[in-house]
C-alpha cells in the first residue's frame, strides 16, 4: 500500500443532488461520516440510498453538490483514483480469474508490493485460504460474498462501500455475515458505509442510522435513539412497527403533557416535545405496550380500553392486535414468558404503558409513510 | 425410544428417453450422405491414376501418393498465400470488427438491433454480384481510386488486380462473421464488472486489457476461426479483384477441377488444404487455451 497517504478521513456529502430527468433520486443530501464509524444508510427501494453510495464510489456523475474525502474534493474524480471501494450487491467477481487474483485484482493496478503476502493475509481473514484457486462460480454465496469484502478490503482504502452486500443470502448466513463484517470492521477500522433495506441489519451493525426516504435523510443517529425517539411517521413505521394516535393537546400535568385521543388521556413526557397545544401526533412501540384483562390495578399511567381483535403466536412473543373503544387498531406485543393463557378475539382487554415509552411526531406529516413498503428490493 | 435404521434399496426405474438419440438420426443421415460420403469419394479420387494421356480418357482408381507430393510442390505459393492473405484478412477484420461489437454491445442501445440489421443486410445480395461491385468500386477511373491517387495514396497507381484489394475483398466478405460472435460475446460481459474494476483502481485501458478482453476471447476465438478458414479457402475474391500473381488455393482446385479436368491433383490440393487448416486451427486454439474460457 502506498505510504505517503493520509491518514482515514471523514466522508462529506455536500448538498449533494442527483436527478434522472425529472426525477430527483437524491434530493440535496447534506452528510457527513466520521473517519472509522460503521454507517448504515436505510430505506426502501427507491429511496436514493444506491445513488447516494454510486456518487461516493464515483460510477454515478452528482447534478450537483460535493463529495470530499477529509478536505478533498473527489467529487469530479474517476472511480479509480478514489480511495473508496464497494463491495457490490450482485459481488461483481472477475469470473475469468481465481479466487486469489480477484483478491489481488486492486493491488495488482496499483502495483503494490508483497501482493502475495498481503492477499494470503486477507484470504486468511476471511477464511477463505483453501480456496484461493477456485473460479469464483464454484463457490457458494456466502464465500462470494466474502470474496468481494475482501477484494474490497485489501486495498486499505478510507471508505468501504456496501451495496446491500447480503440481501442474496439466506436468513442465517446473513445474521452471521452481519456479526462477520462488524469484526472485521472494528479490526481494520475503516469506514463502512452500509446500504441496506433490512433494518435489523442496519441497526444490528451500524453506530449511526440514516433513514433515507424519497432522496432525502428522515432521521439519522444511533440506532436505539432512532428506533427509542422515532421524529417521523416515516422511520416510526419502517423501523419496527408503531402505534400511532391522533389527539389534541389537554393541558401541562407536572413534567407531563396531556394528549386528548378521542374519549382516553395518553400522557407523553414534557420533554419530548415543544408543541404546547392544538393538534399532535403521538406513538408508541407495540413491545412497551402491556396487554391485560379489563380491571387490573397498578397499571402504567397510558391506557386505552378495547377487545382482541386477532391474535398471533410468534415464538419468542404474541402478537395482539386489539381494536380500541373507538375502533382503532392497536398492537401489543407480548413476551411469551409463561404463553398458557393466550388471549381470545372478543376478550376484553386494557392496553397500558408508561408514558416515557411514548413519542411524537411532526403532526403535519402523512401517519402511513412508510407502512406500505415492500421490503424486498 | 430407539432410532431404527433401515437401508431400504430403493430401486428407480429409470426409464431411458430415447427421443434425444431419434431426434439427431435425419442430422446424422445427412452428414453421412453429403459429407462422408463426399469425403471418402475425394480421398478415393485423389490417389487415382490417368487412364490415358487427356483427361477425357478418365481415372482409374489407384494408391498414387506421388498425387501429393507433385500438387504441393507445384503450389505451395498458392498455399502459402492462401494463408498470408486470409491471415491479414482476419487481423483487419478483428481491428474493425471489435470496437464495432463493443459499441453496439455497451453503448448503443437505440440503434444496437438497427445496427445488427446492416450487418446482416449484405448477405441479402448474392456474393458474387457484391464482389463483382466492389471490382467497379475499384476499378481505374473510380473516384475512389482517384481521390486515393490525388493523394499519392498508391505506390501502383491502382487498387485492383493487387493483393490489397484482395484482402479487402476478404475482409468485406467476412466483416459480419467476426462483428456477430464478438458481439454475442461482449453483450454477455457484466457491465458491472466494468464498474468493478474501476472501483478496484483499473484506469479505463487497464479495465479493457484485464476484464473486457479476457471475458470477449471466446468471441475472439470463434470470430477468427469463422473469418480465417472460409477466407483462406475463398476464391472467388482472388479471381474477380486480384491479379494473376495473387491467385489463392482456392483458384487452383477450381481451375484443375474445371478448367483442366485434373481430378486426381484437385482432390490431393483439397485433402492437403483441409488437413492444414485443421493443423493450423489446432494449434490456435491450443495456444489460445479455450479451456480457460468456458
Amino acid at each position: 500500500m502506498t505510504t505517503n497517504r493520509p491518514k482515514v478521513e471523514d466522508l462529506h456529502l455536500v448538498n449533494l443532488t442527483k436527478s434522472f430527468d425529472d426525477f430527483k433520486a437524491v434530493d440535496n443530501l447534506t452528510l457527513t461520516i466520521p473517519a472509522g464509524s460503521f454507517f448504515a444508510l436505510l430505506g426502501p427501494s427507491g429511496c436514493g440510498k444506491t445513488t447516494t453510495l454510486r456518487m461516493v464510489a464515483g460510477l454515478e456523475e452528482p447534478t450537483s453538490g460535493q463529495i470530499k474525502l477529509g478536505s478533498e474534493d473527489i467529487t469530479s474524480f474517476p472511480p479509480y483514483k478514489r480511495w473508496v471501494n464497494t463491495v457490490f450487491q450482485s459481488y461483481a467477481l472477475f469470473p475469468h480469474l481465481s479466487i486469489y487474483e480477484n483478491v489481488a485484482f486492486g493491488l495488482r493496478r496499483q502495483k503494490s508490493a508483497d501482493i502475495d503476502k498481503q492477499v494470503k493475509a486477507m484470504l486468511e481473514l476471511v477464511e477463505l485460504t483453501t480456496l484461493a484457486q477456485r473460479k469464483p462460480q464454484q463457490l457458494s454465496g456466502g464465500q462470494q460474498q466474502r470474496v468481494a469484502v475482501a477484494r474490497a478490503l485489501i486495498n486499505e482504502p478510507d471508505v468501504l462501500l456496501l451495496d446491500e452486500p447480503l440481501g442474496a443470502l439466506d436468513l442465517k448466513l446473513r445474521r452471521q455475515m452481519q456479526l462477520e463484517l462488524k469484526r472485521i470492521q472494528i479490526e481494520v477500522g475503516i469506514t463502512f458505509v452500509h446500504v441496506t433495506h433490512d433494518q435489523e441489519e442496519a441497526m444490528t451493525m451500524a453506530d449511526t442510522v440514516a433513514v433515507m426516504n424519497e432522496g432525502r435523510i428522515e432521521q439519522m443517529g444511533a440506532p436505539l435513539t432512532i428506533y427509542e425517539k422515532p421524529r417521523t411517521a416515516f422511520v416510526a413505521n419502517f423501523l419496527g412497527q408503531s402505534n400511532l394516535f391522533e389527539g389534541t393537546v389537554a393541558g401541562v400535568e407536572g413534567d407531563e403533557l396531556a394528549v386528548k385521543v378521542k374519549d382516553t388521556v395518553i400522557y407523553v413526557p414534557l420533554n419530548s416535545t415543544e408543541i404546547r397545544s392544538g393538534r399532535i401526533v403521538l406513538g408508541v412501540r407495540p413491545e412497551k405496550v402491556k396487554i391485560v384483562d379489563q380491571g387490573k390495578t397498578g397499571l402504567p399511567k397510558n391506557q386505552i380500553q378495547g377487545s382482541i381483535h386477532n391474535t398471533a403466536f410468534v415464538g419468542v412473543s404474541t402478537q395482539y392486535e386489539v381494536l380500541s373503544s373507538w375502533g382503532q387498531e392497536i398492537s401489543a406485543f407480548e413476551q411469551n414468558v409463561d404463553p398458557s393463557d393466550l388471549g381470545r378475539p372478543g376478550q376484553l382487554v386494557t392496553l397500558a404503558w408508561e408514558p416515557r415509552h411514548s413519542f411524537v411526531l411532526d403532526p403535519d406529516e402523512d401517519l402511513t409513510a412508510g407502512l406500505d413498503t415492500t421490503w424486498d428490493e | 425410544m430407539s432410532i431404527v435404521q433401515e437401508s431400504i434399496p430403493v430401486k428407480i426405474k429409470v426409464k431411458k428417453n430415447k427421443t434425444a438419440y431419434y431426434l439427431i438420426l435425419p442430422g446424422i443421415g445427412w452428414l453421412v450422405l453429403f459429407f462422408l460420403v463426399p469425403f471418402f469419394t475425394l480421398l478415393a479420387t485423389s490417389l487415382q491414376k490417368p487412364a490415358g494421356t487427356t483427361p477425357d480418357d478418365g481415372y482409374l482408381p489407384a494408391l498414387r501418393f506421388s498425387n501429393y507430393s507433385s500438387a504441393l510442390s507445384e503450389y505451395y505459393p498458392q498455399f502459402f498465400r492462401s494463408f498470408v492473405f486470409s491471415g491479414i484478412a482476419t487481423v483487419v477484420c478483428l481491428l474493425l470488427a471489435y470496437p464495432i461489437a463493443y459499441y453496439m454491445a455497451t453503448k448503443a442501445t437505440k440503434y444496437r438491433n438497427l445496427m445488427l440489421v446492416l450487418i446482416v443486410a449484405p448477405f441479402f445480395a448474392s456474393y458474387l454480384l457484391r464482389t463483382n461491385a466492389w471490382k467497379t468500386i475499384l476499378s481505374g477511373d473510380s473516384f475512389v481510386v482517384s481521390i486515393l491517387n490525388s493523394l499519392n495514396l498508391l505506390p501502383d497507381g491502382r487498387i485492383l488486380n493487387t493483393p490489397i484489394a484482395v484482402i479487402a475483398g476478404l475482409v468485406y466478405t467476412f466483416l459480419p462473421f467476426m462483428i456477430l460472435p464478438l458481439y454475442a460475446s461482449l453483450e454477455k460481459i457484466d457491465i458491472r464488472l466494468i464498474e468493478a474494476a474501476g472501483d478496484l483502481y483499473a484506469s479505463p485501458r487497464q479495465s479493457f486489457l484485464n476484464v473486457v478482453w479476457p471475458l470477449s476471447l471466446p468471441g475472439v476465438v470463434s470470430g477468427t476461426l469463422l473469418t480465417f478458414i472460409p477466407a483462406s479457402g475463398d476464391y472467388i475474391n482472388a479471381e474477380l479483384l486480384g491479379s494473376i500473381n495473387d491467385k489463392m488455393i482456392g483458384n487452383v482446385i477450381q481451375s484443375q477441377f474445371i478448367d483442366l479436368r485434373n481430378y486426381p491433383t484437385a482432390s490431393a490440393l483439397s485433402f492437403t488444404f483441409m488437413a492444414l487448416i485443421l493443423v493450423l486451427v489446432y494449434l490456435y486454439i491450443s495456444r489460445a487455451g479455450t479451456d480457460e474460457l468456458v
